[in-house]
């Protein structure tokens, strides 16, 4: 493909904050009706070069140019009208609202003073159909799944009349069957001339969309090639500034499996009911033993996780941990038998924002930190800079505030949370969503370590080759319900994609060891 | 670990900064703001540097101050409490029945229970503001209107409306002692700051506050008691208002349930607002809500030794508290 002149073009843009270098000499073209992918691992840069572009931040030096003509928007807003439109990985719509106010939010339809609600409504709803989405327009966001609120917001990024629209790891809570509609959205985008910047993690998703692709890596863009020209391993290769031969070498996860003796019962869950989304779910987890928890998006997963961690009222079913039955009335409770539950939104329901490293470290274990409710401070300390050391955590230090930190190392802390009480049962869900390649080697290496150590993981993913690589079984979870478990040879990608696509009857035969078992 | 996959840094090692350094930054505005107005009163207000101005501001302060601790505690986990100035109305209405009408005949009796039992009524009429909060899961702001309405009727009924007036200087201690010169009441207000800014540094309660109003969610996923936690600041509110009230009823030698604690919800809140506690909860900042309300009333002050009337003094406190807060906003 070639193009004449660059609907988008940075040229040697530098940023530093309080003298610390964010980009250095960093630059991003873009055609019309390109479909571009921007990658990097967390903190090379790529977040704060879209800021750069979008006005949100104030470039150091260099030249921004777009349309032919040299910009320098002041704010997102600017940035808006000027034909840029930007989609955030967190959602960023107002939960009351309904589905169309929150599309039309300060574009409002009117006819005369008045609001022209039909309209407004018509054309949500002609608008959402071309993303698949079904749903009453006149209903509030905050009834519907991640999923389709997302849908909701790039549709609404959509119709403003952009010539360049930048997504921010859109598919991160997307399931395979809504990624696609998104990827037939963008291409449709790329069609009528409108420019897509497509930051993803999922390389498979950029070799499926995207005609060309800038890689960053410290600040720098390190290159720009087609998508055609550049294999998968070379592209990571070059986001990590490793040679290709050192990758060959590993698997696609650093899980390492280990095939000791498991340990006795930590956890059987059998049959557990929690409102609509989960109907009955059964599974065990021993000592040492890393479980997957695998299923599309709405499948159970998540819920299953919080009804044994506590977080949700248990309508049904039973669970027992080693071996005796248990009530289960509060995270609380779920604490003191030995449990650590990292949820699937870090932000929502992981961080304390605004508050230090040490105390996000130390959240859960203060009351055993204290003495007569006073915390020992010489002991916190210690324990939060051994694990800083320990898991490798990127900080200023101790005191630096987490939502400074990026993705991957809020997420180490947030083990590190877990892992300093000495649990006996890790509960993740999606542990390494959203965050860079080199922490998420890290966190699966550790996982492996640790699991070796003894300690009981159950995982939910979605990334099969984790699931694969890294679990010891798989429970598979569709529709509510756990409907079969995957051990040994019957382990592959392949099977837990039929599975969770066609349930356990209809797939693959079960392998000589280990299989697929149909749960009842 | 293995070394293998670990990527090198992402970008050079920064230089580590000192956690001294970057906590005192917060409290570096107030603190300017008020050693500015010092400068501006020494220089410009004559007979500024004495002992009786220094009182006078102090007594004037200690109430707000003391009322403004625990309203930071309850904004710190992301509430608010309208009722503290109809809590000190109540307890101001208990106490002057308690010593007036000594139980047992005894007077010393009277004046022992008059200090404790309508401190230990405010904190229970705040207790219920937490179980509001809670229980009943009502909006803070709803939760505690209902006693910012109701509890200065209930302090009417008590009274039959009536102004309570004495002189028992066992009691009026609160308001009027000066061991070695100093306000009891200022006494009062530097320990429960001194009290209070320790429990937030160095006490799991403390720490669990700020996880409680910086998120809800995660606090609960980590243990914390997140309902203990609201009505413990809730209870601590209430306490604080009822010493506040006793201060003062002490001071004016009378008990006027429509005057005791009125308007002192917006003191205090202002107060805290203006030290740099967060509004949206999960920061807060004991030493700043003091340092807010010296400020506000050093402004009151000033404003009042220059002769301009009071009704226009509370015009112009209320854009120095809409420039502290704009001034907060642009530091995020």
């Amino acid at each position: 493909m070639t193009h004449s002149e660059p609907l988008l073009q940075l040229e040697g843009i530098n940023k530093a904050f309080s003298g610390v270098p964010a980009l250095t000499d960093a630059s991003l073209t873009v055609s019309a009706g390109e479909i571009h992918a921007l990658i990097g691992q967390n903190g090379a840069g790529k977040s704060t070069l879209i800021k750069v572009l979008t006005g949100a931040y104030r470039r150091d030096s260099g030249v921004i140019r777009f349309g032919g003509a040299e910009v320098d928007f002041a704010s997102p807003q600017a940035a808006q009208l000027g034909g840029i439109s930007t989609i955030y990985q967190e959602v960023n719509l107002i939960p009351y609202l309904s589905l169309s106010e929150n599309i039309f939010l300060g574009r409002e339809r009117r006819r005369g003073p008045f609001l022209d609600w039909g309209r407004m409504n018509r054309e949500a709803r002609t608008l959402l159909e071309r993303f698949d989405v079904q749903a009453d327009v006149t209903r509030p966001l905050m009834g519907l799944s991640v999923a389709v609120q997302q849908m909701v917001a790039i549709a609404r990024a959509v119709s403003i009349d952009s010539r360049l629209v930048i997504m921010d790891e859109p598919t991160s809570s997307l399931d395979d069957r809504e990624v696609e509609t998104l990827f037939g959205v963008i291409r449709q985008l790329g069609a009528s001339g409108v420019a897509v910047v497509f930051v993803s993690h999922r390389l498979d998703e950029l070799y499926a969309v995207c005609s060309g692709v800038t890689i960053m890596r410290d600040g720098r863009t390190v290159e720009r090639r087609a998508m055609t020209d550049i294999s998968k391993l070379e592209l990571v290769a070059s986001m990590l500034g490793k040679e290709p031969g050192e990758l060959r070498r590993e698997g696609e996860t650093a899980f390492v499996k280990n095939h000791n003796q498991k340990g006795e019962e930590l956890l059987e869950v059998r049959g557990v009911r929690s409102g609509p989304a989960l109907r009955s779910a059964s599974l065990d987890v021993r000592k040492g033993e890393i479980v997957g928890l695998a299923g599309l998006l709405g499948s159970g997963r998540t819920e299953t996780a919080r009804v044994v961690f506590g977080a949700d009222a248990l309508a049904g079913g039973e669970i027992k941990i080693a071996g005796q039955p248990a009530t289960l009335r509060s995270p609380a409770d779920a604490i003191r038998a030995g449990f650590g539950f990292c949820s699937e939104d870090r932000k929502i329901e992981g961080i304390v924002p605004d508050q230090s490293v040490r105390e996000n470290l130390t959240l859960a274990l203060l009351p055993e930190l204290s003495r007569r409710g006073i915390v020992d401070a010489a002991k916190q300390n210690e324990i939060v800079e051994r694990f800083i050391r320990r898991l490798g955590i990127k900080t200023t230090g101790p005191d630096q505030k987490i939502r400074e930190l990026s993705g991957g190392n809020q997420q180490k802390v947030l083990l590190a949370r877990w892992l300093c009480m000495n649990p006996k049962l890790l509960i993740l869900d999606e542990p390494t969503r959203g965050i860079d390649v080199g922490a998420k080697g890290e966190i699966q290496a550790l996982l492996s370590e640790l699991a070796a150590g003894g300690l009981g993981v159950l995982m939910i993913s979605s990334e099969l080759e984790e699931l694969a690589e890294g679990c010891d079984r798989v429970v598979v979870m569709r529709d509510g319900s756990s409907v079969a478990e995957l051990t040994g040879d019957g382990l592959t990608q392949d099977h837990l994609m039929g599975v969770m696509a066609h349930g356990a009857a209809q797939a693959v035969p079960a392998a000589p060891q280990g299989g697929i078992q149909n749960h009842v | 670990m293995s070394e293998g996959t670990t990527t090198p840094p992402l970008r050079p090692p920064a230089p580590a900064k000192q956690g001294s350094h970057r906590r005192s930054i917060p409290l570096l505005g107030p603190l300017l703001a008020l050693l500015a107005l010092l400068l501006f009163n020494i220089f410009f207000t004559p007979n500024f540097l004495t002992a009786q101005t220094l009182n006078v501001n102090l007594t004037q302060v200690a109430t707000i101050v003391i009322v403004g601790v625990g309203m930071t505690l309850v904004i710190a986990t992301a509430g608010i409490d309208l009722s503290v100035g109809a809590l000190m109305a109540i307890a101001g209405a208990l106490a002057p029945m308690l010593f007036l009408n000594p139980p047992l005949g005894s007077p010393a009796l009277g004046v022992a229970l008059a200090f404790v039992l309508p401190v230990l009524a405010a904190g229970a009429f705040g207790m219920f503001n937490g179980l509001l909060v809670t229980r009943f899961q009502i909006q803070p702001f709803i939760a505690t209107l209902v006693l910012f309405i109701a509890g200065r009727g209930i302090a009417q009924v008590l009274t039959n409306g009536q102004l309570q007036t004495f002189s028992n200087t066992s009691f009026q201690v609160i308001g009027l002692g000066r061991p070695f010169g100093i306000p009891v009441q200022v006494i009062l207000m530097l320990v429960v700051v001194a009290l209070f800014a320790w429990v937030m540094a160095r006490t799991v309660f403390g720490r669990q506050i700020l996880a409680v109003g910086g998120n809800e969610r995660a606090a609960r996923l980590s243990g914390v008691p997140v309902n203990r936690v609201k009505l413990a600041v809730y209870g601590i509110s209430g306490l604080l208002s009822g010493i506040a009230g006793l201060i003062v009823i002490s001071i004016n030698s009378s008990s006027d349930a429509n005057q005791v604690g009125l308007n002192m919800e917006l003191d205090a809140i202002a107060a805290v607002a203006v030290g740099g506690t967060a509004l949206t909860g999960g920061r807060a900042t004991i030493v700043g809500t003091l340092l807010g309300a010296l400020i506000i009333q050093l402004i009151r002050y000033s404003l009042l030794a220059r002769g301009v009337p009071d009704a226009a003094a509370l015009v112009v406190k209320a854009g120095i508290i809409l420039l502290a807060v704009y001034v907060q906003r642009q530091r995020r």
